[in-house]
């Protein structure tokens, strides 16, 4: 970050990274996908990687990442953004790679480009926003959506019997030996924030020395898609989600 | 291998296009195996880590097809290689990749089909081909070998005019080219430099803006603007329509085919002119973009057009709106991996110069 402390006569105690463009966010007041991209393009300014990153949109709610984050970017299509990272790790394997995606992108249509991006352990981040829903286009049912929770594609509640279960894809990848660092964290309240930006920050520095996929599920909320006020989303991510998808490291390096 | 004659070799059609990509300095090859083409994949999981080049056999063509977008957008040289089904299910990253004008090489080895099919040659892909293939107004660059040398020489050709372009290029080959094998005079090493690519997302220095690799452009304005330079693009490849002309000279009748069908109606000119049928033969090598004014300057010259194809008349309409009505177009094909035989094209040949003789006296 920039050493300028003073604005005006005032202490500057938190600004914007350069890592993040001057476009306003389009997400709906609440949403979580606003506060991870800050996050990540905080950590990549922090550690003066702007030049040496490059990361993939995917197509979902985050499909104009790109018009916010200051780094190179590629925009893939619907699911494919870990096989379209591991293109641009292949061609450039000294650079930082991430890629970024919803769940309907990541644990649905694209649920065989995830897994197996896993298990050859490319050496990129991934970065799952898990909000149990389909939020472009229109709140749909995702494959993470509850039991019993209420979706336009759900309307009686999500029903195992013909809809089967919410897909714990995260505990599945931890099977994988290509997978390095598995963790699930949320951006629910400050402190989780700050876990999810410690989880970043490792993710990087591991991915200097390429030794596998680091992977991050973000438990998130939508409160469009759920119909909620952000503070009830909040409550009910607590209370609904975390059972289902509780917090903390799934795989960490052996010796960390 | 290697003969003493010219530095020729007796190779497979496949090995030849293979051995081709890596002497093209192709940086990485993304595949999924599928007959009748698995050799390439084989040939470059052999040959490509003595070369310090990448080569993965992903997890689906859906897979290597958006590791191409990937590759070919963060600035490498990049190809991947399939047959028919294999193609159908690359088509919406193709799409991308043509609207969001990355070059790379696309190999069709194709097979009968539809559905699953035949593994035996075919030219019914013909339409996906030139057509564009995926959803959207685009084209790909189309080449059409008819011989092992051209397996082998339009690799060089297919990634120079990609990236002359910025687009995918395709080279639509068959399962008899891609298993034949043929003497081939492979082309010279490092004889194809790299291009400067300084869109490519290769991480963002401060000198210059992000560089964004996408095909969304939401605001309709926008996307019709996207679309405009597209077709001018699609224009301006005109300049690099190529095709032969066989015993033309003094052809009263056109035989038009492309690739393996050409081989088959070469012979048919033969055969025919030993029957005194003054015939010839005019092979698009570009599919896409198509030698029309050739074929529209034929109207002055030949009686009528036969179109032989491995398909159930695919070239033939694009023949059709090139001759514009001027002369009749006639159409021989074979289907589901059946290839004609010269004797074949010849008995068709036969029997319309006859109806048109009855009708002329
Ligand atoms: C091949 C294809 N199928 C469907 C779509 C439509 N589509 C766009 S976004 C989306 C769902 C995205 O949901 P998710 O990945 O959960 O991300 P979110 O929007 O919730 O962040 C779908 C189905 C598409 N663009 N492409």
């Amino acid at each position: 970050m920039q050493e300028d402390t003073q604005l005006n006569g005032f202490e500057v105690v938190y600004k914007k990274p350069v890592t993040l463009t001057d476009t306003p966010f389009h997400y709906c007041p609440g949403c979580g996908h606003s506060v991870v991209h800050r996050v990540l393009m905080e950590v990549i300014d922090e550690m003066g990687i702007q030049d040496k990153t490059i990361g993939v949109a995917p197509v979902g709610c985050s499909v104009f990442a790109y018009s916010y984050m200051n780094i190179d970017m590629q925009e893939a299509a619907h699911g494919r953004a870990s096989a379209v990272a591991t293109g641009i790790k292949r061609i450039h394997p000294d650079k930082f790679v991430f890629s970024y995606q919803g769940d309907g992108d990541l644990a649905a249509i694209g649920t065989a480009e995830t897994i197996h991006t896993v298990n050859r352990g490319e050496n990129i981040l991934m970065i799952f926003i898990n909000n149990a829903i389909y939020g472009m286009t229109g709140g749909q049912m995702a494959p993470t959506t509850l039991l019993n929770q209420v979706t336009s594609t759900s309307p009686y509640g999500r029903n195992c019997e013909t809809m089967g279960y919410p897909l714990k894809i995260t505990d599945m990848l931890v099977q994988l030996p290509g997978a390095y660092y598995v963790t699930r964290q949320s951006v629910h309240n400050v402190n989780a924030v700050r876990k999810l930006k410690k989880a970043v920050e490792k993710s990087f520095e591991y991915q200097k020395s390429n030794p596998g996929t680091c992977f991050i599920e973000v438990v998130s909320n939508c409160p469009s898609g759920w119909k909620m006020t952000p503070v009830e989303s909040n409550k009910w991510l607590e209370e609904n989600m975390f059972p289902v998808y509780p917090i903390g490291d799934l795989k960490v390096p052996s010796g960390k | 291998m290697e003969d003493k004659n010219n530095g020729a070799r007796l190779m497979k059609g496949n090995e030849a296009l293979a051995e081709a990509a890596m002497r093209a300095d192709i940086d990485a090859y993304f595949g999924y195996p599928i007959t009748p083409q698995s050799e390439i994949l084989e040939y470059f999981t052999l040959e490509m880590p003595k070369r310090h080049g990448v080569v993965l056999q992903a997890e689906s063509e859906l897979a290597a097809i958006n590791m191409i977008y990937g590759a070919a957008g963060a600035g490498g040289r990049v190809m991947t290689s399939s047959s028919s089904p294999g193609i159908s299910l690359m088509q919406e990253a193709i799409s991308y990749i043509a609207s969001a004008e990355l070059p790379c090489l696309l190999v069709n080895v194709t097979r009968g089909g539809p559905g699953l099919g035949t593994i035996q040659p075919s030219q019914g892909d013909y339409f996906q081909a030139v057509k564009g293939g995926g959803h959207g107004d685009y084209h790909l660059i189309v080449l059409a070998p008819s011989s092992v040398q051209e397996m082998a020489d339009f690799v060089f050709d297919g990634i120079r005019l990609a990236e002359k372009y910025k687009t995918p290029a395709m080279i639509l080959a068959d399962g008899a080219l891609g298993q034949m094998m043929e003497k081939v005079v492979l082309p010279e090493e490092g004889s194809l430099p790299k291009t400067e690519k300084p869109w490519a997302t290769a991480g963002k220095p401060a000198t210059r803006e992000r560089n964004i690799i996408t095909s969304l452009f939401i605001d309709p304005e926008k996307m019709e603007g996207i679309n405009i330079r597209l077709q001018e693009k699609y224009e301006q490849m005109r300049d690099e329509v190529r095709f032969e002309e066989i015993a033309l000279d003094d052809a009263e009748f056109a035989l038009v085919a492309f690739g393996l069908s050409a081989r088959v109606c070469q012979k048919a000119v033969d055969l025919a002119r030993e029957k005194g049928i003054r015939v010839g033969l005019i092979r698009p090598i570009t599919l896409y973009p198509f030698p029309k004014e050739a074929i529209s300057n034929l109207t002055n010259k030949v009686k009528f057009f036969l179109v032989v194809e491995m398909n159930a008349g695919q070239m033939v309409e694009d023949v059709s709106l090139a001759v514009n009505g001027k002369r009749p177009v006639y159409f021989k094909g074979r289907m589901g991996g059946m290839v004609p035989t010269p004797e074949d094209v010849v008995e068709k040949l036969e029997s319309l110069v006859h109806s048109l003789r009855k009708s002329e006296i």
